[in-house]
């Protein structure tokens, strides 16, 4: 694994993540992408919005931003559209991102604007005390659904790619060493990536839902995630209670501020 | 140059020429022509729009454009104003210089898409939330909506903050013949000199309780955070009682020290006057005739936050009766008996149904005081 103290800033230590939260492996994932790929920290700007994982920002040597629940894919557009050059990074819940952000979330990826936005999916809005989010599965307990979760749940990768996302990836805590890998891929492609990573809150959704061992909670999500390839062969009774990881969509297609970019020069020229 | 404009093509010139190069907005009436005015010049000048997916999002690219040091702009209407606050508030307290555009129409709700009003005052003083200062300006011809975005944008550089600039929608859908000057005057954020220890700077240092922070812009090499929530000086979070309290107290004495400088009023107060009329916006018009024809004084306003309380107090001792002529409910009003404490009597001309006030209810209300 590789060095990643160089992107922190160790003295915003200890971070207020609970004992078991999965939010660390998520952030040394993005780290080990950003050392691989040998990007200039002053050339990278990191976005968050508000929640567990958006505490993030605040530890990461990076230009960094901690703005508002929901909102953090607004804010980087605007930074991506001042300096299309440099690379923009999202990191942001499930709540956040797909919840209060959702319409963000959609519209970034039908302009496939050049943001890498990787979502800590924990399935629950931890900051606030355990309440369900769009990603809470059916039935589960939560603080606002204490007799089972009545609402349909998202698959955020589904809806990014039908929305215009040029790459689409998931993977768990569980797979560290994906991880990273799937995000270097992400923050290389030129267009609207999105990396969903499925990490486990053992306090709240794990307490509510007889899962409260992170070890037990790391172990569902190597139990039930399914590499895409074996996924594609397997049938719709075999898929019940799995889910899919891999790369599940890699289609580079035009850029938005490129062709910004390619406007600028069209117009100056008259 | 002398032009015919539009006043929210007018709007568009004074940003252009104080050098805004972002917008970010989504289609509302009656702001939509800054939009379209945007997205035809600003390509043409290496600038950059985008029509985002509502005025949150506007407003948050708006916010995220600054913060590389490109200047930014962002118009709307009632509800959409209403959708931006939370955002205006970041760009307060994170100290982030943008201007906002709101053309006043009639609200509540969708009320009155395509009607003037002014009824959107106190929601440009009080919109977002917390204990915040604003800085709010309205033009009465289209000349002053070129000249107020200059002066919106210079001092949202200036001081690091959200400038609001709230023409009402008469001014902004008039024509009038608006000279436009070569040059304007511009002024740009502060930043940080190139000797500067990037490793060790503290983006929110400041040496005196009313000092505007010289923050970088992103990827200027300094790597620094940028938050919502109270942060000490180097950008961090902290709910230090005592760091909060200067924090506040601070974004309060930047725009108090600065107020000569923000300040818009005229005050026309002939011989002997008893009764003055204080209005702004495209009420100015009405209310200056009236006044003339009467012998009565006139009290223009093109800055309305922060408010002018010392020339009203003043005034206040000169005459007996303000009357305040508005197109809302008595917005201004109420400032304007705050800032008289009872050393003269205040009556508001309200007319808020869409129709633009005429002299007339202002001559009557001036010969009323005067039984």
């Amino acid at each position: 694994m590789s060095d990643i103290t160089n992107h922190l800033r160790m003295d915003k230590f200890p971070h207020i993540w609970c004992p078991g939260c999965g939010n660390g492996i998520i952030l040394r994932s993005v780290l080990t992408a950003i050392d691989k790929l040998g990007l200039d920290p002053n050339n990278v700007a990191v976005v968050s919005g508000i929640g567990c994982s958006s505490r993030s920002a605040g530890y990461v040597d990076f230009n960094t931003v901690h703005t508002t629940h929901g909102r953090a894919i607004t804010f980087a557009t605007g930074i991506k559209m001042a300096k299309p050059e440099k690379t923009v990074i999202v990191l942001t819940g499930d709540g956040d991102c797909s919840a209060i952000g959702g319409n963000h979330l959609i519209h970034a990826a039908r302009r496939n604007i050049d943001l890498t936005v990787v979502v800590f999916n924990n399935s629950i809005y931890g900051m606030t005390g355990g309440q369900f989010s769009p990603t809470t599965p059916q039935n589960d307990i939560a603080a606002t659904s204490p007799y089972g979760n009545l609402d349909n749940s998202f698959d955020l990768c589904e809806l990014t790619r039908a929305a215009g996302a040029s790459y689409v990836a998931r993977s768990t805590t569980f797979h560290a060493t994906q991880t990273p890998l799937l995000i270097q891929k992400g923050i290389e492609n030129k267009g609207f990536s999105f990396i969903e990573v499925v990490t486990a809150c053992p306090v709240y959704y794990g307490r509510l839902n007889k899962t409260p061992d992170a070890v037990d909670m790391l172990k569902l999500q190597r139990d039930n995630a399914r590499n895409i390839k074996q996924w594609n062969m397997m049938t719709d009774e075999e898929k019940q209670g799995k889910f899919v990881i891999g790369e599940l969509y890699n289609k580079p297609a035009p850029e938005y501020t490129e062709k910004y970019t390619q406007l600028i020069e069209r117009e100056k020229s008259k | 140059m002398s032009k015919f404009l539009q006043g929210n093509e007018a709007c568009v010139e004074g940003a252009l020429a104080v050098g805004c190069r972002f917008f970010a907005g989504y289609p509302i009436t009656p702001s939509t022509e800054i939009a379209e005015g945007m997205a035809k010049k600003l390509p043409r000048l290496g600038g950059r729009f985008i029509q985002m997916e509502d005025e949150i999002a506007s407003m948050g690219a708006v916010i995220g454009a600054s913060l590389c040091g490109t200047k930014a702009l962002t118009a709307t209407s009632g509800p959409g104003f209403s959708l931006k606050q939370e955002h205006i508030g970041y760009a307060v307290i994170a100290e982030i210089p943008c201007v906002i555009v709101n053309v006043m129409r009639g609200g509540p709700s969708t009320g009155l898409p395509t009607s003037p009003a002014q009824s959107d005052v106190m929601q440009a003083r009080w919109g977002t939330h917390g204990d915040h200062p604003a800085i709010v300006l309205t033009p009465s011809t289209v000349q002053e909506y070129f000249e107020l975005t200059v002066k919106a944008f210079n001092l949202s550089e200036k001081l690091r903050t959200s400038v609001i600039l709230a023409p009402d929608e008469v001014i902004a859908h008039m024509r009038e013949r608006v000279e436009i000057p070569d040059q304007v005057n511009i002024i740009n954020r502060k930043l940080p000199s190139n000797s500067v220890d990037k490793s060790t700077y503290k983006p929110y240092k400041v040496e005196k309780d009313d000092e505007v922070p010289v923050i970088p812009n992103f990827f200027d090499g300094f790597r620094f955070n940028v938050t919502g929530l109270y942060h000490d000086e180097t950008g961090f979070p902290t709910a230090s009682p005592s760091i909060v309290e200067k924090c506040i107290k601070r974004l309060h004495n930047k725009v108090g020290s600065a107020y000569e400088e923000i300040k818009g009023i005229e005050i026309d107060l002939p011989k002997d006057c008893d009764v003055a009329v204080l209005s702004y916006g495209s009420t100015f018009r009405s209310a200056r005739q009236a006044a003339r024809e009467l012998n009565a004084g006139h009290v223009k306003l093109t800055t309305l936050f922060p408010f002018p309380e010392k020339e009203i107090r003043e005034l206040a001792s000169k005459i007996k009766t303000i009357i305040v002529a508005e197109m809302n409910l008595g917005q201004i009003r109420l400032e304007v008996e705050r800032a008289v404490a009872g050393k003269a009597s205040v009556v508001g001309v309200n007319i808020a149904n869409g129709l633009l006030i005429s002299p007339d209810p202002i001559k009557e209300k001036i010969k009323e005081c005067r039984i």
